[in-house]
């Protein structure tokens, strides 16, 4: 049913030991630090962010190619972390991904008819006919043609490569796609195409989707809820609406107020953070935003705020932007 | 006088297949001070156009051009000596990918006096000096100790204001971005737009910004050149751009833009930039084209007048709708 | 689905198994060199193919009473043996072209025996990391810090000198090579999306090694075989010049040449035709191996 909860994620973690040589103890990495959201059929979660923020940490825990350092991940109400090697192969059928760069997600040694039958030959008994006209008819779905069945990828543009990418995460009926920048290394004319092609499947299959972006207009466009992160943790996540309009935190009004908008007649409120994104081996003490945050004090540098709930919106800040209630 | 003519630009590449026309009667004009933009997808020539300005194309490309000229001089006739003098010193550029811009086996501080040896012959200490002037310039914290950094031990940001402060260290009075902050996260994108755009007002430098990206056009430029599949198809200023454009692909461009839309579903551009094999006989945007008549698809545009900025359209489009259309195709 | 359906033109170049070696043929032909070498080794091929056919005597035959004849040019030869004899009589010309199967023969079953094990290994090393990779890389790196000779030797004195022996000695010095490169060509493909989203799809180690990741690393692979061919022959010539190879009468060239050692000013031909041979095969071998290399390095394809 649309709107039922398919993935639940609890305090989310996953850290890295980096190796600093034989004679140092190896660096903590905390790539992802405590993601809490869930995702339901039919509904979008876009999570935005810069480099070092832990999204692509988090498309690979969700994907269940990682396991997590600690935190709950509940998949189709199975706790990945204590299920067993059967239960997580045949999980692997409820969650699929498309990636950013269409010319490295296909094999170029595979043509992609093949390509898309594989995960039916790995995971299902269907026969060869069947995998073929399964893979037939996800082809015709993505607006591609039956004869580009024997082609490889180098035949392809980009944006006909991300809608195969879009037709391999369809082929084992996922309930859950995770889509990791997919429109970001397109033309602009094409990412519509490809947006649209997503929209589409979504109301089509009731596919709940993690939409992985940094790009703010793609997210406002596609997106149901946003969870903006900052070195592994989410500081700010809400519904759509209320985040573009009363955004609270500082690092996500920066990061709209540093998103270009094509509109030559709107003036913007101009924030520009100082500073350099920090290494996740060397985080900043307290809240990790505190060097760059033009509302910084004391206590900021020294604990890590706790999530506050404002305007529906969820918020890790000391001093979040209150707007007034209209009256 | 125009800083920057260039009239009829054309590049053509050998390849493997045939001639393949790159660029396709290119127009630019800038004066000193004024901040342009070319903006365009793959394919368009956009950045083949500037490579081409500055003479960094390979061996297997061809140019010509009607009109050449930079600051008064002609730049088709002049000797090699006199246009290595022009290139790095007074024309600048910088590109997109920091950090594979910079030499990775050097230290920033070496190709930062590289540059103010050559071209301003300066010597040692005065290099030293110039060269954390330019650091601060830039806003690079502790210039001093940044001298001795390698590309690879300095971030994607500061790699870009390290090539800034090499492009700028002649105090050019061009400077030509390609691309400069795709590769750059948003916040540090930001930052970079806002030296860039501080630094052209500082120096009286023209820049000519190409990008993909219409918010950046929008934020920044002034006057706007569109490019679709080698060939200019629009020339206005930003504002009547955004509001009133000309060509239908500058409108399907802009209604394709998620931020323009308010449906679930865009009104994206069907099919896909003509490549070197499949180009169309007539206007070679007319397979895409909304508005496409056998007019279109036969016979090439010729560019409008500046009223249309001089849109490359047989029916330009005036308030949205396409001017002398005839009424059979209407209906 | 009219709206997302697009009538964009697709891409029509023939696709297939004629249409890559359409293609390969196109950039190999353009190095002449590379061509020149196809040939010749082709020529080679056939010769050692049809040997029984060609050679105008049996090899290990002794004529009695024409020992050391001189080729037919000089003063004293025939035309019955046309590149003369050797000092117990046996005609050149034939032990030539008898020994074309020989070096062939190594050649092969050397390159086949180093390539798996060598994938195998480097599969393996570059997939699982960590430990395994250690491992294999550092029994790799004490094979290579032996001279290549020499250790070929320890082997054969260890296992008894003769032609199979000498192969296999000569597949396990030739080893690292190929894992090195296998190993490398992996590491680089494992990082790619592709990869992953065979992981995510479900797909295990073992299919994700040989399956995914192995065709994408074939082209350095072939290359190095084609050139290891002839660096097998040129060994395995070493190791019968030395006496620990193919045992005489073999007609294996190398082998030949250490028959010859002592005629070097009496008789000439004795000695210059097999080094003449080894020399020219290993020439061509090599000169298609650089055309090989070119044609399938995706890197130096144009547009």
């Amino acid at each position: 049913m649309k709107g039922d909860v398919v993935l639940e994620a609890t305090d989310l973690t996953r850290h890295y030991h980096v190796d600093r040589g034989t004679f140092r103890s190896p660096a903590v990495l905390k790539a992802l630090d405590g993601a809490t959201f869930t995702l339901a059929k039919g509904r979008t979660l876009a999570v935005v962010g810069e480099s070092g923020c832990g999204k692509s940490t988090l498309a690979r825990l969700v994907t269940m190619i990682e396991k997590p350092t600690s935190g709950m991940l509940n998949i189709g109400g199975t706790d990945i972390t204590s299920a067993d090697k059967q239960t997580l192969m045949a999980l692997h059928k409820t969650v699929q991904i498309v990636f950013q760069d269409p010319y490295g997600s296909l094999n170029p040694r595979q043509k992609i008819g093949h390509a898309l039958e594989e995960p039916l030959l790995v995971n299902t008994p269907m026969g060869k006919k069947e995998r073929r006209e399964a893979a037939m008819n996800i082809i015709n779905l993505v607006g591609l043609r039956p004869e580009h069945y024997d082609r490889y990828p180098h035949m392809f543009s980009g944006g006909q490569r991300q809608r195969i990418a879009v037709a391999r995460a369809l082929m084992l009926n996922p309930n859950i796609v995770v889509l990791d920048e997919p429109v970001s290394a397109l033309d602009v004319s094409i990412q519509a195409q490809i947006l649209n092609l997503i929209a589409l499947l979504q109301e089509q299959f009731d596919l709940a989707y993690l939409f992985i972006s940094h790009d703010l207009s793609v997210v406002k466009h596609i997106a149901d809820e946003v969870m903006v992160m900052y070195l592994g943790k989410p500081i700010e996540s809400g519904c759509r609406d209320t985040l573009f309009a009363k955004p609270h935190h500082p690092y996500t009004r920066a990061l709209l107020s540093a998103t270009p908008v094509a509109d030559p007649f709107r003036v913007k409120e101009r924030i520009v953070l100082r500073g350099e994104l920090p290494s996740p081996i060397a985080p900043p003490s307290g809240c990790t935003f505190h060097p760059r945050c033009p509302s910084m004090t004391d206590i900021c540098r020294d604990k890590a705020p706790e999530t506050q709930e404002i305007d529906g919106c969820r918020v890790a800040c000391y001093h979040p932007k209150v707007y007034p209630p209209k009256e | 006088m125009s800083l920057l003519e260039i009239a009829n630009l054309s590049v053509a590449f050998q390849t493997a297949g045939g001639l393949f026309t790159a660029v396709d009667r290119f127009s630019l004009q800038i004066e000193p001070g004024e901040i342009v933009s070319i903006v365009g997808e793959s394919g368009s020539g956009k950045s083949v156009a500037m490579l081409a300005l500055m003479g960094l194309l390979p061996w297997t490309a061809t140019v010509t051009a009607d009109v050449l000229r930079f600051d008064g001089q002609d730049l088709k006739t002049i000797n090699k000596p006199q246009l290595r003098k022009i290139i790095g010193s007074q024309m600048s550029m910088i590109f997109q990918e920091p950090m594979t811009s910079l030499n990775p086996c050097f230290t920033v501080g070496f190709q930062l006096t590289e540059t103010l040896k050559i071209h301003l012959g300066m010597n040692r200490t005065e290099q030293k000096r110039r060269a954390i002037e330019l650091l601060e310039l830039v806003g690079i914290p502790e210039p001093e100790k940044r001298l001795s950094a390698f590309p690879h031990q300095l971030s994607g940001g500061m790699n870009q204001r390290v090539m800034i402060a090499i492009a700028i260290s002649c105090n050019p009075r061009l400077l030509i971005a390609d691309e400069p902050t795709t590769a750059l996260d948003v916040t540090i994108q930001a930052q970079i737009l806002d030296l860039l755009m501080k630094l052209q007002k500082e120096k009286g430098m023209s820049l000519v910004l190409i990008t993909h990206d219409m918010g950046v056009v929008a934020e920044t430029a002034e006057r706007v050149f569109v490019q679709y599949a080698g060939q200019q198809v629009e020339q206005q200023s930003v504002m009547g751009l955004f509001a009133r454009p000309h060509h239908p692909y500058t409108q399907a461009l802009l209604n394709s833009l998620p931020e323009r839309s308010n449906s679930r579903i865009l009104p994206s551009i069907a099919g896909i930039v003509p490549g070197q094999f499949d180009k169309p006989r007539g206007c070679l945007f007319s397979p895409r084209c909304h508005y496409a008549t056998d007019l279109c698809r036969t016979k090439p545009p010729t560019p409008a007048t500046a009223d249309f900025g001089y849109a490359l359209c047989h029916y330009p489009l005036l308030e949205g709708v396409p001017t002398n259309y005839p009424e059979e195709v209407r209906a | 689905m009219t709206e997302i359906a697009i009538q964009e033109v697709i891409d029509n170049r023939p696709t297939g198994f004629r249409a890559v070696v359409t293609e390969f043929w196109s950039y190999f032909s353009e190095n002449r060199g590379a061509v020149v070498g196809l040939v010749f080794f082709i020529a080679v091929v056939l010769i050692a193919v049809f040997a029984d056919f060609i050679a105008p005597h049996a090899p290990n035959h002794q004529y009695r009473d024409a020992l050391l004849q001189p080729p037919f040019w000089q003063d004293g030869g025939s035309i019955k043996f046309p590149l003369g004899t050797d000092a117990i009589g046996r005609d050149m010309l034939s032990r030539l072209i008898h020994g074309a199967q020989y070096s062939l023969f190594i050649g092969c079953i050397v390159v086949s025996l180093s390539l798996v094990a060598g994938i195998i290994f480097g599969l393996l090393a570059g997939f699982f990391r960590g430990r395994v990779d250690t491992f294999i890389m550092r029994i790799m790196d004490i094979v290579l810090a032996f001279p290549s000779l020499l250790l070929a030797l320890v082997l054969v004195a260890v296992l008894g000198p003769s032609l199979i022996n000498a192969m296999i000695a000569i597949a396990i010095v030739q080893q690292p090579h190929y894992v090195r490169l296998t190993r490398a060509a992996v590491m680089t493909e494992m990082t790619k999306d592709y990869v992953t989203a065979a992981r995510v799809i479900g797909i295990r180690s073992l299919r994700l090694m040989f399956v995914t990741i192995l065709p994408n690393c074939m082209a350095p692979l072939i290359v190095q075989a084609a050139l290891s061919f002839s660096t097998a022959i040129l060994d395995a010539a070493a190791l019968g010049f030395l006496g620990m190879g193919a045992q005489p009468p073999t007609p294996e060239w190398g082998t030949m040449l250490a028959e010859a050692r002592e005629f070097i000013l009496r008789a000439w031909w004795v000695v210059t035709f097999p080094g003449v041979a080894i020399l020219t095969t290993v020439l061509a071998i090599n000169m298609m191996g650089d055309g090989l290399r070119d044609a399938l390095d995706p890197k130096l394809k144009r547009s």
